[in-house]
């Protein structure tokens, strides 16, 4: 089954907005809150508009629990748990709930202070009862990182490429930033290839440089009909459309560790909103090392298989480049929260509006954002434009 | 079939925890109690898989799952060396691996002892001994001529 080709969908994002970020000593339900009321505020909405909330990453019940926090009882919720990718994931779950008229105003949102709490863990969270923590957990590999080491490792053993090629994805987010008054490394100066390379090895071949940052944030997008988005506030930015992937939780299932779920959410996302790699003016992709933004360049059909290396080369994805990529300055040196995917979409919606301060990328006019979860194991692509 | 059963390593310490088997991986652990290394097969189609399933993935059959050995040998689909550990007491550097066994599944191992390898290299079981009897399948770069 195809997606319908090339019509868009009914639905737009009419507001978007940050938490505080960075180390914020603030809860996860202040972040998340801050995050909604903000990103309302910039549509020019309150909280009683809502009738629909999507988060993930707060608690069991996790949109239960911010539907309680904000004293709403929404019409509909979602709390696909799919790690970073769960927001573009969120975004077609969301249009398809607009479109079929059973929610008006969705608000899609994340926030952490994994920072603040020291929350985060290298070996990840185990749950005794899944046949990985049995079989995988007992090596000790770190989760998840282990994971894209051992894929970049198969990467540049195949097509022949340098960890020094694979730190432009680390260099180029470091050269946006620089430009990004809220992100985490603004001020820090440029990074080189050489910097990445001899930084403190973690999981060969990836060293704490080719790794995102740990701090707080959140952020949030508001989702309503295309019609009702053109009576609103802000520049409307269209859900043009949206593809999603699920393929592994094992260390072990997927053949190939080079070839991600993003080749299919790609493809479904692009033919759905009838674009190709070729129209696409800012790309956000899910750069949580620098291996998953390289990998999900090249499966989202950017380049052809084994040249992602060679095309991020010479500038192309950096400010001023053919292929601007991660201009807040990505997980690497704006923000990461873990689960980053929301940002992703923030971003995208500053840019098209042109919003973006000194990083803004001149007339863009088709953003994709593309989130991956977990151990590559998840993966979506929105496609969004501009309502020129 | 390659003897498998005459090489243990010793289990670092802390020995890793190890949560109990279920109704689908107790099979496979049983094996390693014997130094066999398993992978599962269906009767119906014969295909294999790994880990233990409750339904062949290949024909969606749910009867006739057993879990036959292996020749414990294979090759390095994929590697890292790790330099920081996610439990305390752990020493590093340690190699985390994807093995590809010759018979098609894929385990995550560790190569013990530590040492350099190279994608491609040949592989071949050795064992952890648990304290509970149970033993981790690890590998070490292939010693003997012996081929299967």
């Amino acid at each position: 089954m195809s997606p319908t080709t090339g019509t868009g969908t009914g639905a737009a994002i009419v507001g978007a907005a940050e938490s505080d970020l960075g180390v914020t000593n603030l809860s996860i339900l202040t972040l998340q809150t801050q995050a909604i009321t903000r990103a309302l505020a910039d549509a020019g909405l309150t909280l009683a508009d809502v009738d629909g909330i999507a988060t993930t990453g707060v608690s069991r019940f996790s949109a239960t629990q911010v539907a309680d926090h904000l004293g709403l009882q929404p019409r509909w919720t979602d709390s696909t748990f799919a790690g970073g990718s769960a927001y573009e994931m969120m975004v077609a779950r969301a249009t398809q709930a607009i479109e079929a008229g059973q929610a008006e105003t969705i608000v899609i949102s994340f926030a952490s202070n994994q920072r603040s709490a020291a929350s985060r863990k290298l070996g990840g969270v185990t749950e005794d009862h899944t046949p990985e923590a049995q079989l995988e957990v007992p090596y000790d590999p770190l989760y998840p990182l282990s994971y894209y080491a051992m894929a970049a490792q198969q990467y540049l053993h195949r097509y022949g490429g340098t960890h020094e090629q694979l730190a432009e994805v680390a260099v180029a987010a470091r050269e946006w930033a620089l430009l990004n008054p809220a992100a985490y490394r603004f001020g820090a100066g440029p990074l080189t290839a050489e910097d990445v390379v001899s930084s403190r090895m973690i999981s060969s071949p990836l060293t704490v440089a080719d790794c995102c940052l740990v701090t707080d944030g959140g952020g949030a997008v508001v989702l309503t009909s295309l019609e009702r988005a053109r009576d609103l506030a802000k520049p409307v930015v269209r859900v043009l459309g949206y593809g999603e992937r699920t393929t592994n939780t094992s260390m072990t299932t997927v053949q190939d560790l080079t070839v991600t779920g993003a080749v299919g959410s790609g493809a479904d996302a692009f033919a759905r909103a009838g674009i190709t790699p070729a129209d696409v003016d800012v790309l956000e992709v899910y750069d949580s090392f620098t291996i998953t933004a390289a990998l999900s360049i090249e499966a989202l059909g950017f380049c052809g298989r084994g040249e992602v290396l060679d095309f991020i080369s010479g500038g192309r994805i950096r400010p001023g480049g053919d292929l601007p990529l991660d201009t807040a300055g990505g997980g690497l040196s704006y923000c990461h929260p873990g689960q980053y995917g929301v940002l992703l979409l923030v971003e995208a919606v500053r840019q098209l509006r042109g919003e973006a301060g000194a990083r803004q990328v001149p007339d863009a006019e088709i953003a994709v954002a593309h989130g991956t979860g977990g151990i590559m194991s998840t993966h979506a692509t929105v496609v969004l434009g501009a309502d020129r | 079939m390659t003897d498998t059963t005459a090489h243990t390593e010793p289990v670092p310490t802390p020995e890793p925890p190890v949560p109990q088997p279920d109704d689908v991986t107790t099979a496979w652990w049983d094996a390693t109690r014997e130094h066999r290394l398993t992978v599962q097969q269906c009767s119906a189609c014969q295909a294999v898989q790994h880990p233990p399933r409750a339904v062949c993935v290949a024909c969606s059959t749910l009867e006739g799952l057993t879990q036959v050995d292996v020749s414990g040998r294979g090759e390095v689909d994929s590697f890292t060396v790790v330099h920081r550990a996610p439990r305390a007491d752990v020493a590093t550097p340690y190699t985390i691996a994807r093995v590809r066994l010759a018979e098609g599944p894929i385990l995550l191992t560790r190569i013990h002892p530590h040492q350099t390898v190279s994608i491609g290299d040949a592989v071949e079981v050795t064992w952890w001994d648990l304290t509970d009897g149970r033993a981790l399948p690890v590998f070490r770069p292939t010693t003997s001529s012996t081929t299967t």
